[in-house]
């Protein structure tokens, strides 16, 4: 079917005005700004003050010796690393055991899915409770059960870890939804062919069914799971700072801190293009490589 | 899977893992809730009960509502998400039907731009878009908070995938009736995009209730907080050694959201599925 010129013309004229208000938004909103913060980040800009001057890589130069920068950047691959594992296994196992049977499996859906919905902000506030030192459920547990109670958010040695545990707590459960998709995607007669082959036990079962077939949904979840992690910001923000001493300085804390708190606005879009690199790595092996080995009906 | 047979031992070990992990995922709800319901003598003592020995749950939610100013931000929250949902719908379905359902040059390179913005993390924008509201006066105003996510590209992705599935001849019969394209966006397409409109619409509404980052750069001013924001400032003014009170704001903050899941449970999770794998 070819139109004839003026209507093929007319026709683009159409999309082109649907699309318009979509494309003007665009790039105020993302082209611009994903712009302006690679060019900021060769400036000395300071928001309120009257110069920019183009120092080419000389803000990068600075953070290659910002001992806080590179404390930053530790402790983000640190957080990813744990909070990719513990969310991604818990997250499969949950998935498995829940829908291995059907007692209780909605019930137990729900509870697991409970932390995804919660406002993050909020559920922070009453972890910090339930970690106060003297008062808080988890060391009064400790204490009546003859363990050792710890300042979970105050010592530096394991404030990190602490916001990988509610890190973990909060993710699991998105996790867990994605592989019940995977779950339920694989055909039954897998399970009776591999059955038929003599395959009997649940683990047989999860070595030669599910394992294979889940492969592509779990490489998916890790990549995706590593893309939030190196976002985490809100349970920092709210409970330490970053501190104590540095011990939680993440990226997008140290962006959020030297560009809205300091107003050194050109040496925070420094740090914004670092951690844009490694978010945009990691998205783009998601797009490129798995998006269309992952298959849904 | 379904119809798995699981022998007995295999049965109790299941819910024994199960209720085990679930007691550690429900706890902080547990203790939120049971301890808005205690007044302060109860909550800061080594000796822990579980329910209150005298309640104090209309104090605390008082408190909460009054000092924290609770439903204000409760509003607000209301305002922007609800607004945000809005204009994406506005701005995103006509642009998904134009690069699903019609031929015009320069579709491709658009639908680049679509997935190249896809992988853009919001933070990654924050600056400049600060700075630009600075500089326009936008700052501290309901639209700081709505504007930037006027558009939503994983909302233009996920309707043309979905328009893609609807057939031709349903648009051909809108135009022989005379139907032009802005008609047929609103008048055909939409109704039969309503399932994913719902997956899109809780997307959307989750992630933009419970968003701290952007609200904290771009708001100071305590009348236009959002839920969020509004239970830190709570608890870094005064609030943070009250527990009771503090704990009413927390369980307030997220009732919307929770209630709204336990409602439609599997819309929720369908939703989030949905959207967390094309996402």
């Amino acid at each position: 079917m070819t139109a004839s010129p003026p209507q093929s013309w007319r026709r683009s004229a159409t999309a082109l005005s649907l699309a318009a208000p979509a494309l003007i938004l665009m790039v105020i909103f993302l082209i611009g700004p994903l712009v302006c913060v690679i060019l900021l980040s060769l400036t000395n800009y300071q928001l309120g003050g009257s110069t920019l001057q183009l120092i080419g890589l000389g803000n990068y130069a600075e953070l290659a010796q910002d001992p806080t920068f590179q404390r930053s950047l530790l402790n983000t691959l640190i957080y990813a690393a744990i909070v990719v594992p513990g969310s991604v296994l818990l997250g499969l196992g949950a998935a498995l055991l829940i829908e291995a049977d059907s007692s209780l499996r909605s019930f137990y859906r729900a509870v697991y899915f409970l932390p995804v919905m919660a406002t993050i902000i909020a559920m922070a506030i009453v972890w910090e409770f339930m970690l106060h030192p003297q008062f808080g459920i988890v060391n009064l547990t400790l204490k009546a059960i003859g363990m050792q109670p710890h300042d979970w958010l105050h010592d530096r040695t394991l404030a990190l870890f602490t916001l990988c545990a509610i890190g973990i707590w909060q993710s699991l459960g998105f996790n867990m939804v994605l592989f019940m998709a995977g779950l339920t995607s694989i055909p039954s007669d897998l399970y009776e062919a591999a059955a038929v082959d003599g395959a009997h036990g649940g683990l047989d079962r999860f070595r030669i069914v599910t394992w294979p077939m889940l492969g592509p949904v779990t490489l998916f979840v890790i990549v995706i799971t590593a893309i939030r992690a190196f976002q985490v910001f809100d349970t920092v923000a709210v409970l330490t700072k970053g501190g104590p001493s540095k011990s939680t300085e993440v990226l997008l804390f140290t962006m959020y801190s030297e560009a809205f708190s300091f107003f050194r606005t050109g040496y925070g879009a420094a740090v914004t293009v670092v951690f844009l690199v490694i978010v945009l790595a990691f998205a783009a092996l998601k797009t490129f490589f798995l998006d269309r080995r992952v298959h849904y009906s | 899977m379904n119809d798995m047979r699981i022998g007995p031992v295999a049965w109790v070990a299941r819910h024994i893992v199960l209720m085990a992990g679930g007691i550690f995922m429900i706890a902080p709800f547990a203790m939120m809730v049971l301890t808005s319901f205690k007044p302060q003598s109860e909550i800061l003592t080594a000796d822990f009960h579980l329910l209150p020995e005298r309640w104090a749950l209309i104090q605390n939610y008082s408190v909460a509502s009054q000092k924290g100013s609770l439903l204000r931000y409760m509003l607000n929250g209301l305002i922007v998400t609800a607004s945000i949902f809005a204009l994406q719908v506005v701005t995103s379905l006509p642009a998904a039907y134009a690069l699903a359902k019609l031929r015009f040059r320069g579709r491709d390179a658009l639908f680049g731009l679509v997935l190249l913005c896809l992988l853009v993390p919001m933070h990654a924008t924050a600056i400049p878009i600060y700075i630009l509201f600075y500089k326009t006066g936008i700052l501290n105003t309901y639209g700081a908070l709505i504007f930037p996510f006027a558009l939503s590209v994983f909302g233009i992705f996920l309707m043309r995938q979905f328009f893609m599935t609807v057939p031709d001849d349903l648009i051909d019969a809108a135009r022989i009736d005379g139907m032009r394209d802005f008609g047929i966006v609103w008048r055909v397409m939409l109704p039969t995009a309503v399932p994913a409109l719902i997956a899109f619409g809780i997307f959307s509404v989750i992630a933009h209730w419970n968003d701290y980052f952007w609200p904290l750069i771009a708001v100071g001013d305590e009348r236009l907080f959002t839920p969020p924001l509004g239970v830190a400032f709570f608890k870094e003014n005064g609030g943070g050694t009250e527990y009771g009170p503090l704990m009413a704001a927390a369980t307030i903050t997220i009732l919307p959201l929770v209630a709204a899941f336990l409602i439609a449970q599997r819309r929720f999770i369908e939703g989030i599925t949905f959207s967390g794998m094309k996402g």
